[in-house]
């Protein structure tokens, strides 16, 4: 029979999720049965404390508030396709915040045995419920139903890691071993005979070291070791393990980070279990043509900033097949990182042989900003400083020039490989930059004790610095010296929390009230200052005030945090995934628009893209909660 | 006190029909069942025309249930090509179609003794009363309330002499004009309508169902 009511609210319907992973007969039972609510403004749909009705609804038109009823503060705000009343009837007891039409409405309301039959039936609409339900928990970390929220969480954590990562990489899964005991010949002799360019040694099937051609070469063939000593005498060990299910990117960034060619594969990832195979670079390449360590060589042979402009273009490419593969965005960071700062590297030594001379002292070149973070993924502007060892003042003028004009030729080098210059002239080539380390020191020790909006505002952007060339000891002497000024002026830590919370993030995308209201990017939402700021802030902040150094990226920085502050566990948890989002996030649409990615256009979304963004912001107002609270902050505002 | 009604040849759907208006309820208007209809028809001259369509859907305490709506087609023997335009509905379509004579039965059990609500209304009564007539059976026995005369009763209407169409009282209410001229989709669109008459009244000051029945031009009373 007919039914074009039921057909219209279909219609509707399913371009929301959860209804778009419907089936269509499960969709179309739903919006025969749907029951349409039209609401005046300022009606309430149900009120905190009152029973559950057997409804969950969906709004159709205008704007649904959800309050909470003793303070009247505004928890959530609903408009076209969102959902609600669904976290009670899922607890099955009374409402705990109120919803009320702040427009006039329409809703449709779905029955909750109805609801029952797609969460029984539709694993991933079930998902998406479950996900919706937790973001929409305010007092999850306190909630009543603590255990059993968090027992559905690690489901869908389990489901989502199938789902985002990409393949297990594919390992040999007959590695070829001997025991430790046997001589270099013998080894040199198995590998001959089943024609493969490394060993494992093991012991009760346990890996403890490995050998490989490089070394039979390096070690053997000159001489160093006679070919009956033991096997031992030439193996590096300890190795390197991974569990079975290592990714493509995990392997790729763990043989970046100890610049080895083979992974042992073992049960449970550690050397105590046995070995179940090994992975070799090789298997990389097989896998992909355009990896970033073949990537990482071509800089390593790079004569000239247009073949580093080149490589760079092809990262680009790289990040854009990681962004479509969804392979999780901390990795993808690590990789890009692991670029750009070769690529930086490499222009530094391009600069370096086109000076007339030598360094006349020890420098250090440093990344700022999100690229000291090691969170830049687009190519955005380069942000860099350069410290140099404290010389006598008469030979200060010529050092700094020496300096300056290095600098001026490295920041020209990294524009041509596709970095463009700071406009705000955050570079090493502005003598405000190019610093020695007691300036470096007295500057941040002004910033610290006589802090302002634009000392606060460098602050954030110098202290996320990162070494990408020279010497460690002077960077060392640095953060040491900022340490010692924030413990002598705490109070800056107040500062640096206000600043914090400059940038509140917004409840939802309702109507327009979050997005740019003028200039260029009128109507677009700002994710960079919105979103990913404020959790960067927040991290930095909580960081510092613990007083723990090396810790420069955001994601590593929430980490630490939650493992020294085991009660906020869950909420540094949440920071973290909603930072892998929003960056996600930012460098899709930077890509997709072939820009910086700040600026989202909201029409361009998708309803889950924008629900998905949504469940961002629900942390962020948390942190910025945490830090009001712990850093005093009420008094200051 | 219908007995006189119950003729001894009516046939039982009418006599079940019937027994749904003995019980003299008093009903509040937040628990009464109020049934939004539309017909589509050949023609509009009542005599002659015949119904091609009809779309339903209940209403009750402003909650319009899409599990509890009516959409009927009806088998042909007159067609006529120019409202074919309109309505859209073809003499042979694919659509299942049914004798005027089950529409109306099924109708009957539908509405029961329900408040009937149509934009208006006169025109499909009346051509639902000449239905019922070729069945030889009385008149419809339900109230009936014409959304545009009720829409008089708002503060939204500037004109009370004006008739107003419901394309009209779609921009009134900033309505999307979807599936109009179907039978359903005009019920659904007409139902909303009601909703937002009634609501627009009755925030005013408090309503019972009988000043819904009241003239339009007793406003200023009411």
């Amino acid at each position: 029979m007919k039914n074009t009511i039921s057909e219209r609210i279909f219609d509707f319907l399913k371009n929301f999720p959860p209804f778009h992973v419907l089936s269509e007969e499960q969709l179309y039972t739903i919006s025969k049965n749907v029951k349409v609510v039209y609401l005046q403004k300022d009606k309430y749909i149900f009120k905190s404390n009152e029973k559950i009705h057997n409804h969950f609804y969906v709004v159709k038109d205008g704007a649904i508030g959800i309050f909470k009823e003793d303070n009247g503060v505004l928890v959530d705000e609903c408009d076209e396709g969102d959902i609600f009343g669904l976290r009670a009837l899922i607890r099955k007891g009374n409402y705990i915040l109120s919803a009320k039409a702040i427009e006039e409405s329409m809703l449709y309301s779905i029955s909750s045995e109805l609801l029952e039959g797609i969460i029984n039936t539709n694993a991933q609409a079930n998902k998406f419920l479950l996900s919706s339900f937790i973001a929409n928990t305010q007092d999850s970390y306190s909630g009543e139903n603590k255990t059993s929220v968090f027992g559905k969480l690690e489901n869908l954590k389990k489901n989502e890691s199938n789902f985002t990562e990409v393949q297990s990489a594919k390992y040999s899964k007959h590695p070829i071993t001997c025991s430790p005991n046997v001589s270099i010949k013998e080894a040199a002799q198995t590998m001959s005979a089943k024609k493969v360019g490394s060993i494992v040694i093991t012991n009760q099937n346990k890996p403890i070291g490995i050998v490989t051609d490089k070394d039979l070469r390096t070690k053997i063939a000159t001489g160093q070791f006679s070919i009956e000593d033991n096997v031992q005498s030439i193996m590096s060990s300890p190795v390197i393990t991974y569990p079975e299910n290592i990714t493509v990117a995990e392997a790729q960034i763990a043989m970046l980070q100890h610049r080895i060619t083979h992974l042992c594969i073992t049960k449970d990832g550690t050397h105590d279990s046995d070995l179940v195979g090994i992975l070799s670079e090789h298997d990389i390449v097989v896998i992909h043509g355009n990896n970033p360590s073949v990537l990482i060589k071509e800089v390593k042979r790079a004569k000239s900033a247009i073949a580093l402009q080149y490589i760079r273009s092809k990262a680009q490419q790289l990040l854009e097949g990681y962004i479509k593969q969804n392979i999780p965005i901390d990795f993808i960071s690590k990789v890009i990182s692991a670029i750009t700062t070769a690529i930086t590297q490499k222009s530094i030594s391009l600069a370096l042989e086109e000076m007339n001379a030598p360094p006349p002292v020890n420098f250090s070149w440093l990344a700022i900003g999100s690229q000291g973070r090691k969170e830049q993924l687009l190519l955005t502007d380069q942000d860099n400083a350069l410290v140099f060892e404290n010389i006598p003042s008469g030979d200060y003028n010529k050092t700094k020039a020496y300096f300056l004009e290095l600098s001026q030729k490295i920041t020209e080098k990294l524009n041509i490989v596709g970095y463009e210059l700071c406009p705000a002239k955050m570079m090493a080539s502005n003598p405000q930059w190019c610093l020695s380390l007691e300036e470096w020191k007295q500057q941040f020790n002004n910033w610290i004790t006589k802090p302002d909006e634009d000392k606060i505002m460098l602050c954030t952007i110098f202290f996320d610095y990162d070494i990408v060339y020279g010497d460690e000891q002077l960077v060392d002497k640095m953060s040491q010296s900022i340490f010692q000024s924030i413990n002598r002026y705490e109070i800056f830590l107040n500062f640096l929390g206000l600043n914090a919370l400059k940038n509140p993030p917004p409840l939802s995308f309702f109507r327009q009230f979050l997005v740019e209201q003028s200039g260029e990017h009128k109507d677009q939402f700002d994710i960079k200052a919105r979103a990913l700021m404020p959790l960067v802030d927040a991290a930095r902040l909580l960081i510092l005030s613990h007083n723990i150094k090396s810790f420069n990226n955001t994601i590593l920085r929430f980490e630490k945090l939650a493992h020294i502050e085991p009660q906020n566990k869950d909420l540094y948890l949440l920071c973290i995934d909603a930072f892998k989002t929003l960056l996600h996030f930012r460098t899709q649409y930077g890509l997709r628009n072939n820009d910086s990615g700040r600026f989202i256009n909201l029409k361009s979304l998708s309803k889950a893209d924008r629900l998905k963004l949504k469940r961002c912001f629900k942390p962020i107002k948390e942190i910025q909660e945490l830090i009001r609270i712990r850093f005093n902050l009420s008094q200051m505002l | 006190m219908f007995n006189w009604l119950q003729h001894k040849n009516y046939p039982g759907f009418w006599n079940t029909y019937l027994s749904h208006f003995k019980a003299k309820k008093k009903v509040e208007l937040a628990m009464t069942r109020f049934v939004i209809f539309d017909t589509e028809t050949t023609g509009l001259t009542i005599k002659e025309d015949r119904i091609l369509s009809i779309g339903a859907i209940s209403v009750t305490s402003n909650t319009m249930d899409v599990a509890d709506s009516l959409e009927l087609y009806i088998k042909q023997d007159k067609f006529n090509p120019k409202t074919a335009e309109i309505h859209g509905i073809l003499k042979d379509g694919n659509i299942k179609k049914i004798d005027e004579s089950e529409a109306i039965i099924q109708f009957l059990d539908y509405i029961k003794d329900s408040i009937l609500i149509a934009h208006h209304a006169a025109f499909d009564v009346a051509i639902l009363n000449e239905s019922l007539k070729r069945m030889e059976l009385p008149k419809l026995k339900n109230k009936v309330l014409d959304t545009g005369i009720l829409f008089k009763k708002t503060n939204l209407c500037l004109n009370r002499d004006k008739l107003y169409a419901l394309d009209e009282l779609c921009d009134v209410f900033h309505l999307k004009k979807h599936d109009r001229h179907t039978a359903s989709g005009d019920a659904y669109i007409t139902a909303i309508v009601f909703m937002k008459i009634i609501a627009s009244i009755t925030e005013a000051r408090k309503i019972s169902i009988q000043d819904l029945f009241f003239n339009s031009n007793r406003r200023g009373l009411l």
